[in-house]
């Protein structure tokens, strides 16, 4: 078990600053996604943190004890790459006990880890068989067996389920996510996929630009983003961004009139957070829109999009900006349709687009 | 544009059937996509629409003429795929340009000019033309790709999974643009893609394709409410369809190893083993619900979240809107939307209406 602490870390390649200095702590037990694009910074943090990669300046704790120096193989931290290389010549079996064996473990205690991570992968019947033999799946889960089989103090995934294909990543999501809930490894999950990170993660680290945009909870980030790229970042399709001006509680809209009036509660944050400032992005989830035939907005249909068990309704406002509002699934409109809504004021946020920061709602009594 | 229809094509490769006895149609203004896992033929289909490929037997027809011996070039049809074919040395400008060149179409300068930065306009990248392509970015480069396919008016589409290639966000920017584009132009378009996302999304019609043969063809809905197999079934809906193997008993149904219980619906002959698909969201929390299980997992996705319902040894996946406060552990109570279940033969196949 393990808590690991990042303090000041960052990493320069000559001039380029990989990642800036970032502080965060992952308790014991939980289980933290790093998201973000390509090229943001995770997977440089995450390999500071296994060893691999040296840090530039700052501290790294593991359970209390500096490990910033020390070489990978004294962390006691598992990096799991990609799942799925097994060693074909060898048995399920054989490719369970392979990292144990490097340990120079007993072969009783061998054997007794592996029949326990077997039986809670529920693969106990594949272990006399090759990997060629098992399915894409069973391999996977045998791959998982080996990376679980260790129990290192900590896991380091670096997007583990990249190289599947799209429904063996939602099965084998849900497997690692159940692992986790069953044995509270503590867990570091890198991903550029924001469902994985919000299906999976206690905690999520939202990075760009080599720093910390945000950390939270998956409810937190997705409803109560810290700024821009985060809001748009999350979600899919992401928050709806409007650009307005605001003037005595009432934000104007480019293109077709719109003008939304701001919720009562939502005022004095809005003249605070602005500082002056004329411009306003009004922020809201596809979900958080609902069609109203007598909505105070209103948007022409793009496009409609069934996606299966609910439908997306894309209408443009104005000559650049698209929104998107999450449907019953069996809607037909005709494009060039004006259509009505309203926005659930419990669900809408504001952003200051100087900052691109989110302005806070105050909390009063 | 046309009305392409394929008759009773098959295409052979040595030791394997490509495509077997493959048909359908595709309306003029309709946007076709053929779906189905790697390897299933839909490129090979796309090809042989094309002409880059000669199938061994079967017709290929525009518009009631067959152009099987017709050469691609003569076929007049426009190709988009996932390797962005651009000329890197060239400005987006001469990109968009060069199909309209050809001294075949003698267009003069003057209309080259008005068609491109029409067509740059469309696609958003009238900022870009004087950019070359080598300097663009992904998505940009896919736009162009496409914006060379659409400046002139060709016949039909034939699109290679295009998108396949971009990141999410952009993929999803981009499938709607193109949607948007296709329906306001009217143009025949036949897409081929291995995303099911994409399939729901776009097409007016979805063909189902697995192993050289067409196996269903109909509307979205269609295919997501009414799949002719389990495998169809599992192909489209995200997350994926529940599939139980059941037994029934009299008047009642039971899912194997569960403690779920249901009344035999009417008008179905049920055999005593058959299976049963049942989507995450047709199944729903209730507290006063008389099915009941344990959550044993959350996934919580933002919009929606899904719930992994355990009763005896199977596992129902639930997809409930918003972020939920349930608790791992908690007994849940559910109801399954009853005229929602699909049931299938144990082959697979469909065996209501």
């Amino acid at each position: 078990m393990a808590t690991i602490e990042l303090r000041q870390v960052e990493k320069k390649f000559g001039d380029l600053h990989a990642v800036k200095p970032l502080d965060f702590t992952i308790h014991d037990g939980e289980f933290v996604v790093l998201l973000g694009p390509s090229g943001c910074g995770k997977t440089t943090t995450l390999r500071m943190i296994s060893g691999l990669e040296a840090v530039s300046g700052g501290t790294i704790l593991l359970n209390g004890r500096n490990v910033t120096w020390l070489h990978p193989s004294e962390r006691d931290i598992a990096f799991v790459f990609q799942f799925y290389a097994l060693y074909p010549h060898l048995t399920a079996r054989q490719n369970i006990a392979f990292p144990l064996q490097a340990q120079g473990e007993s072969r009783e205690k061998i054997e007794e880890r592996i029949s326990e991570v077997a039986k809670l992968l529920r693969i106990e019947h594949l272990l006399g068989a090759h990997p060629g033999q098992l399915s894409g799946g069973d391999q996977q889960r045998v791959a998982l067996a080996r990376a679980l089989v260790r129990r290192p103090a900590a896991f380091l995934m670096d997007e583990p389920l990249g190289a599947l294909d799209a429904d063996f990543r939602e099965s084998m999501r849900a497997e690692i996510k159940r692992l986790h809930v069953l044995q509270h490894a503590t867990t570091i999950y890198v991903t550029h996929d924001q469902v994985e990170a919000m299906a999976m993660g206690d905690r999520i680290v939202v990075m760009s630009d080599a720093q910390i945009q945000q950390i939270g909870t998956p409810s937190e980030v997705y409803y109560k983003p810290a700024n821009l790229f985060v809001a748009r970042f999350i979600g899919s399709p992401g928050m709806n961004l409007i650009n307005g001006h605001y003037a005595a509680g009432e934000v104007t809209m480019a293109g077709l009139d719109n003008r939304y009036d701001v919720p009562q509660n939502w005022k004095s944050a809005l003249e605070k957070g602005l500082k002056g400032e004329k411009g306003v992005v009004v922020g809201f989830r596809p979900e958080a829109a609902q069609i109203n035939d007598s909505g105070q907005l209103v948007g022409k249909v793009y496009a409609t999009e069934m996606q299966g068990s609910s439908a997306v309704l894309h209408l443009t406002i104005n000559e650049d900006e698209i929104i998107h509002i999450r449907t019953d699934r069996l809607i037909h409109y005709p494009i060039d349709t004006l259509v009505n809504f309203d926005i659930n004021p419990q669900m809408v946020r504001f952003f200051n687009p100087k900052t691109e920061l989110a302005i806070e709602l105050e909390v009063t009594q | 544009m046309s009305h392409i229809e394929l008759q009773h094509i098959t295409k052979n490769y040595p030791g394997v059937t490509a495509l077997d006895d493959i048909n359908f149609d595709i309306k003029d203004g309709e946007f076709f996509v053929l779906l189905g896992p790697t390897g299933a033929g839909k490129t090979t289909t796309l090809r042989v629409i094309a002409g880059l490929e000669r199938q061994e037997e079967g017709s290929i027809i525009f518009d009631g003429v067959s152009v099987d011996d017709q050469t691609p070039s003569d076929r007049d049809t426009a190709l988009v795929f996932q390797q962005y074919s651009l000329y890197p040395t060239m400005s987006v400008y001469d990109n968009l340009a060069f199909p309209l060149r050809s001294p075949l179409r003698r267009m003069s300068a003057e209309d080259i000019k008005k068609k491109v930065e029409e067509t740059a306009e469309k696609l958003r990248i009238s900022h870009l033309l004087k950019r070359k392509t080598a300097h663009l970015s992904g998505g940009e480069m896919q736009r162009v790709s496409i914006g060379r396919a659409i400046v002139r008016s060709p016949r039909v589409f034939l699109m290679d999974e295009p998108l396949s290639n971009l990141d999410a966000k952009l993929r999803e920017a981009l499938r709607v643009e193109l949607q948007h584009l296709q329906k306001t132009q009217g143009s025949t378009t036949l897409f081929v893609t291995h995303d099911q996302i994409e399939a729901l999304t776009m097409a007016d019609r979805i063909a189902i394709l697995s192993e050289g043969k067409i196996i269903q063809v109909g509307t979205p809905e269609d295919i997501y409410d009414r799949p002719a197999s389990t495998f169809i079934a599992q192909l489209v809906g995200t997350p994926r369809i529940n599939i139980y193997d059941a037994v029934r008993q009299e008047d009642t149904i039971t899912i194997k190893d569960s403690d779920i219980h249901l009344s035999a619906p009417q008008g179905i002959t049920l055999q005593p083993k058959f299976q049963m698909g049942i989507r995450p969201e047709n199944i729903k929390p209730d507290p006063d619900g008389k099915l009941s299980g344990q959550l044993i997992l959350t996934e919580p996705l933002g919009a929606e979240t899904i719930l992994h319902i355990q009763s005896g040894q199977s596992v129902l996946l639930s997809l409930v809107p918003g972020m939920t406060s349930y608790h791992l552990g908690d007994t849940m109570k559910f109801n399954i939307s009853f005229d929602h279940i699909h049931y299938f033969g144990l082959n697979g196949d469909r065996l209501q209406a």
